[in-house]
């Protein structure tokens, strides 16, 4: 069984929400991500989303294209992505981790070579932004039969055609984008958030997490109370550009940061 | 290699375009092409989009005979399609005014627009401006320091213009920025894409609003020569203008057609705008295409003196007409780009854009190597004004502030 099925599973059976952290891979150095991937998890991770660092990430807001181009600057690739996660798995074996980014780095190294490399290291799943379920069919079974997880994402404006063709080629879980808008945007309307989930369950099974505007541990409780996970990103990625020239700094500021969310999850469950 | 019935339903020539966005555009993208192609064969939507391109642009634009190039270069019989002419001053407006028939007709109250060179952005203001729209142009950084009149132009029109400080600051970063935008405003905008990369159906649209440039040629070189030409000349960026006169030709095997892309300071100095020339198959701004990418597969900042050309993708369909042998592509470098603006300029009295003498500077290399009795169609896609500042500087004139 995936490690990520694992972790819902048992999240599932004890009543809990998953906290789901993002964090671009190489922020802001290379040499500090496996500690930071670390410290996600004290605070509370029971997933991690690793961004890949891509030059032109159209789906990304300014804290994380400012995440990308810090990055970008100590050449931060693909292949340093997964190693930093074999690193990482030296000593934690249990918490998936998803690689999120875009098409082109990896399409760029081979989809195979990738896919075999990425499952050796202990890559859990694949979050592809810009890859449609329309142009998955040629790219997804290449990726899952290494044996990781195709996340999806669904949006406002996916239709009831969309959202059970993606559901169909999906594993792991779902990724709602909360809001028509990039990453690090500010509003959220839990309301349409919660009607749309409800269309999504009428398709699938798997746990749906939702992301883009949860940035403090009131949303995240928010969000939690509809959705099976909740993933912050920019809330996270703007304390480590606040504090990138003092990154000793960073690993007890993401686990208190984190930890704020995960009290406010855990608050739901009684 | 003449199929002329691409891109197929899901948008793709062969392996390249495609539809590669983050899910939220999906399905707005996916009712622009259903809009679309109702409204390709709606008689009233045709008959209101001919009726902007004469009486607004100014369509046909001639088939000028250029004698004194001719007799100059000593080859082939050279003939200047004067986009150049067209309203605003460049190809770009055949598209404008159709996609913002299709934002009118979609209901929509915004446009945006990326712009690289600035001919687009004053293009989609224009057609804002008209139809009573608000318009936002993004903009590179860098290109509004270098297409300063066409900055200015834009906001005369009303049009708001946002510096991309992000990435390259060039056109690359211009059109994810617009892409942020539109996913976030969905509900009200329409994004008209000024060239034929993007998301389908964006390369298929754009092609088609521009293919009368293509139809018009076939008519006049019936009219003046009693036959198709024997060459077609264009410049390569994103690639709209050449795509406009190439596609109606393509079934037309005896005419061979040359793409010209930017060579800048020399292939083999990595400082150029030439995915077809020198780089690979990748995926870019939502298609699969030929792109400038390093091994790791992030794109490379790319090098033209000219704004319009300064892109590292292509439409996918060129992609796919250089795979297929349909089309030749080459490169011309920074220097023979200048040397052919200035000799067009002197010889015919004609000042082109700095992108479409990258064209010019190619068909004086091929017509040297043609008949006398052949004829060979150059696009003047653009009026070189906007590029006066430019070249005044690297001459080392000082123009008036």
């Amino acid at each position: 069984m995936s490690r990520i099925k694992t972790v819902f599973d048992a999240l599932r059976a004890s009543g809990r929400k998953a906290l789901v952290p993002y964090i671009t891979a190489g922020d802001p150095h290379p040499q500090h991500t496996v500690a930071l991937m670390h410290a996600l998890v004290k605070g509370g991770a029971d997933v991690i989303e690793l961004g890949v660092p891509f030059s032109d990430p159209m789906a990304d807001g300014p804290v994380i294209q400012l995440a990308c181009e810090r990055a970008l600057v100590h050449g931060t690739s693909l292949w340093q992505v997964v190693e930093m996660v074999a690193e990482f798995r030296k000593t934690n074996t249990t918490t998936p981790v998803v690689l999120m980014g875009y098409l082109n780095p990896i399409e760029a190294r081979g989809f195979g070579k990738f896919a075999d490399y990425a499952r050796g290291a202990g890559v859990d799943g694949v979050l592809v932004v810009d890859l449609a379920v329309e142009e998955a069919p040629e790219i997804a079974p290449i990726f899952r039969a290494a044996g990781l997880d195709c996340i999806f994402l669904l949006a406002p404006t996916s239709s009831a055609a969309r959202i059970a063709a993606i559901a169909e080629q999906a594993s792991g879980y779902l990724y709602y984008v909360s809001l028509k808008g990039v990453t690090g945007a500010a509003t959220l309307d839990i309301a349409s958030v919660e009607a749309k989930l409800e269309e999504i369950r009428r398709h699938t099974k798997l746990p749906v997490a939702v992301g883009f505007g949860i940035r403090d541990a009131d949303s995240a409780a928010k969000v939690g109370r509809v959705a099976d996970a909740v993933v912050v990103g920019s809330a996270l990625v703007s304390q480590i550009e606040k504090h990138q020239n003092e990154p000793a700094l960073l690993p007890e500021l993401l686990t208190q940061q984190l930890g704020a969310l995960r009290a406010a999850l855990d608050k739901l469950k009684s | 290699m003449n199929n002329q019935n691409l891109p197929d339903a899901r948008g793709h020539f062969g392996p390249y375009g495609g539809r590669f966005v983050a899910e939220t555009l999906m399905e707005p993208l996916r009712q622009l092409e259903e809009a679309y192609n109702r409204l390709k064969n709606d008689s009233a939507f045709r008959a209101e989009l001919d009726k902007d391109l004469a009486y607004y642009v100014g369509r046909p634009s001639p088939l000028y005979p250029a004698e004194r190039l001719t007799k100059s270069w000593g080859g082939a019989q050279i003939y200047l399609k004067r986009e150049d002419l067209n309203h605003t001053g460049a190809h770009k407006i055949n598209n404008t005014v159709g996609q913002a028939l299709l934002a009118k007709h979609l209901g929509k109250t915004r446009i945006i627009a990326e712009t690289g060179a600035g001919q687009h952005g004053v293009a989609s203001a224009t057609v804002a401006a008209r139809l009573g729209l608000k318009c936002v142009v993004f903009m590179g950084s860098d290109d509004i320091e270098r297409q300063s009149p066409n900055v200015y132009r834009m906001k005369l029109l009303g049009a708001e213009v946002r510096p991309v400080t992000s990435g390259t600051r060039t056109l690359k970063d211009a059109m994810n920025e617009a892409l942020r935008d539109w996913v976030t405003n969905v509900d009200d905008t329409f994004y008209i894409i000024g060239t034929v990369a993007g998301p389908h159906p964006y390369p298929m649209l754009v092609r088609d609003f521009n293919a009368v440039v293509g139809r018009e040629v076939i008519r006049q070189s019936q009219d003046m020569l009693g036959r198709l030409p024997d060459a077609l000349v264009a410049c390569v960026g994103g690639g709209s203008n050449a795509i406009g006169l190439f596609h109606p030709m393509i079934p037309h095997a005896a005419v061979k057609m040359y793409g010209v892309e930017a060579g800048g300071l020399g292939i083999a100095s990595g400082q150029h705008a030439a995915p077809l020339s020198a780089g690979k198959p990748g995926v870019l701004h939502g298609n699969r295409t030929y792109i400038m990418a390093d091994d790791n597969g992030q794109i490379l900042g790319t090098h033209s003196i000219s704004a319009g050309l300064d892109y590292p993708g292509v439409g996918p369909e060129h992609s796919w007409l250089k795979d297929s042998g349909r089309v030749s592509y080459v490169a011309v470098t920074d220097d023979e780009a200048l040397a052919a603006f200035h000799e067009l300029t002197r010889v015919e009295g004609i000042i082109p854009a700095l992108e479409s003498a990258h064209a010019v500077a190619y068909g004086k290399k091929l017509a040297t190597q043609m008949k006398r009795d052949e004829a060979m169609v150059i696009n003047i896609s653009g009026r070189g004004d906007k590029d006066i500042f430019t070249i005044a500087k690297r001459e080392g004139i000082e123009l008036l502030k």
